[in-house]
């Protein structure tokens, strides 16, 4: 079944790759130590790789829940492009090639221009940990490394026409099997308004956990929202335009009276299907943890939404 | 054809699909109390789908049961369907403690709420509660208080029990329709053949 390949993935799946990412299983019933290296050298070499991010530490106060594990937030993704299953991305993502990489920068700016990847890692960036929600009503705790989305603004000086920013993911049909399908209306694009976007903690996010973010988290450069949903969280960034008109995003023309422009977390407005009163902190059974209202971050960003109806603008 | 086999045979059988059906809960547990890291970062999530997937699948192979009995002419296979009734209904009790436990804390006015509100929890509830009256007459002693002809006009439930679990899948995904449409492709083919049949002795019933 696609939800769950652990622990029993398909046969004509077994790669290196996955090899490595069930190796307890085989740890477990392996006896022979030289065969317990083999196979773990063996899966490195198939993993896309990550490189250690040189940072500070932010001054953004990290929530009081325990960071969430590596292993479980590099492998349970919601990443279509790489297939609708939360352990797709994980097997499927290696294949994307993210160097060389460029983001272009253009629309209401006074200097459009086309940054290199290289040129980004080597800004001032810091470690920042988020919760990040899932509209899905789980949620995990992450040490993201990046810089302020405002900082990459100021390199290109957008001008007054710029009311909001529009983020487009890569689409490469060849090396993501979920574009070769049709469930969303690829590239996907993703948008803020731009007081949302120049906030502080919108964070243009190039690692994780220490590390160059690995494929399947949206390497090598996403946008982190801390207080929306996290189908917000544009990843593997190849455009970014600073534009007049609000962007229509992938989710909304997917389903637009489920997935709306704002998506800011908010446990007084249930999702049509499903109850977002509560959340799953992964890997807990229970969704016993209370959502709170803008994922916890209201004191720094309610008033951007003053006056505003939260429900109306969902 | 006719496929007979020895009594000790069947019997011998019919322990080993009892056992066999039982894996996916062993492996459950298994998973839980030794090895939760192989459920992923969302255990909750995967005991809810493997569950429901397995709810899904012995529905499918209960409604299976006659139409290769008759295609193969294999009658012993009758035998085995009440066991896959019943396990459809475990695994049903499975998935639903498992939703009311994991998601709703075991607050059950909260249930009832979410029940009223959410379309595919009201078909996925629905489909359970009609499964408990067919779990409970499923033995000889029933069918023989009922009544052949009005236990089986009991237990043809078994097909709107099986469309409500389907489009209870199909309400329930995000985007990505495609194993809810095999399974409702899957149950068309088993529905359509008794439709077929029917069709077809009325139409020699009216000529003769």
């Amino acid at each position: 079944m696609p939800r769950y390949l652990f622990p029993t993935p398909k046969g004509s799946e077994i790669t290196p790759r996955e090899v490595y990412l069930n190796r307890r299983h085989f740890i477990a019933g392996a006896t022979i130590a030289g065969a317990l290296l083999a196979l773990d050298g063996s899966a490195k070499a198939a993993t896309s790789p990550t490189e250690p991010l040189k940072f500070s530490q932010g001054s953004v106060k990290a929530p009081s829940d325990k960071t969430t594990a590596r292993e479980l937030a590099t492998t349970y993704n919601n990443y279509y492009e790489f297939g609708t299953a939360k352990t797709e991305p994980a097997r499927n993502a290696s294949t994307l090639k993210v160097r060389p990489w460029t983001v272009e920068i253009g629309g209401e700016v006074a200097k459009p221009r086309t940054i290199g990847i290289e040129d980004l890692l080597a800004m001032d960036l810091e470690e920042r940990v988020y919760r990040m929600r899932c509209v899905e009503a789980w949620s995990m705790v992450i040490p993201w490394v990046g810089m302020s989305f405002s900082k990459l603004a100021a390199l290109v000086e957008p001008t007054s026409k710029a009311k909001y920013v529009k983020f487009t993911s890569v689409a490469r049909p060849e090396e993501m099997p979920g574009v070769r399908t049709r469930i969303l209306d690829w590239p996907y694009t993703e948008g803020l308004r731009i007081d949302e976007a120049m906030h502080p903690l919108t964070f243009l996010t190039l690692g994780m956990y220490g590390e160059t973010l690995p494929n399947q988290n949206g390497a090598p450069v996403r946008i982190v929202t801390p207080w929306k949903y996290g189908f917000k969280n544009a990843k593997s960034i190849v455009r970014i335009d600073f534009v007049e008109q609000q962007p229509r995003t992938a989710w909304m023309t997917a389903g637009a009276n489920e997935y709306g422009f704002y998506a800011n977390v908010n446990p007084e407005v249930d999702h049509p299907r499903w109850s977002q009163k509560h959340e799953r902190l992964l890997p807990a059974f229970f969704a016993s943890r209370e959502t709170e209202k803008f994922n916890g971050y209201g004191a720094e960003v309610a008033s951007l939404y003053a006056g505003m109806d939260l429900a109306v603008n969902f | 054809m006719s496929l007979a086999l020895p009594k000790s045979w069947i019997a011998a059988l019919k322990a080993f699909v009892f056992t066999l059906s039982l894996v996916p809960l062993a492996r459950i547990i298994y998973a839980v109390v030794l090895d939760p890291i192989s459920l992923g970062a969302n255990p909750a999530e995967t005991i809810l789908h493997m569950s429901g997937d397995w709810v899904i699948y012995f529905l499918l192979i209960t409604l299976a049961i006659t139409p290769v009995r008759k295609l193969t002419g294999w009658n012993d296979l009758i035998k085995f369907r009440r066991t896959m009734g019943l396990y459809a209904f475990f695994y049903a009790s499975v998935h639903f403690l498992s939703y009311i436990g994991f998601d709703r804390l075991f607050d059950l006015s909260d249930m009832a709420k979410e029940i009223i509100k959410r379309p595919f929890v009201l078909v996925g509830f629905a489909a359970f509660v009609l499964l408990i009256p067919l779990a409970i007459t499923s033995t000889r002693g029933w069918v023989l208080r009922l009544g052949g002809a009005r236990w089986s006009a009991l237990h043809r439930l078994v097909y709107p029990i099986a469309v409500l679990g389907i489009v209870h899948y199909w309400w329930l995904v995000k985007r990505d329709i495609t194993w809810p449409l095999v399974f409702a492709l899957v149950l068309g083919v088993l529905l359509a053949y008794r439709g077929f049949k029917r069709g077809g002795k009325k139409i020699r019933a009216a000529a003769s």
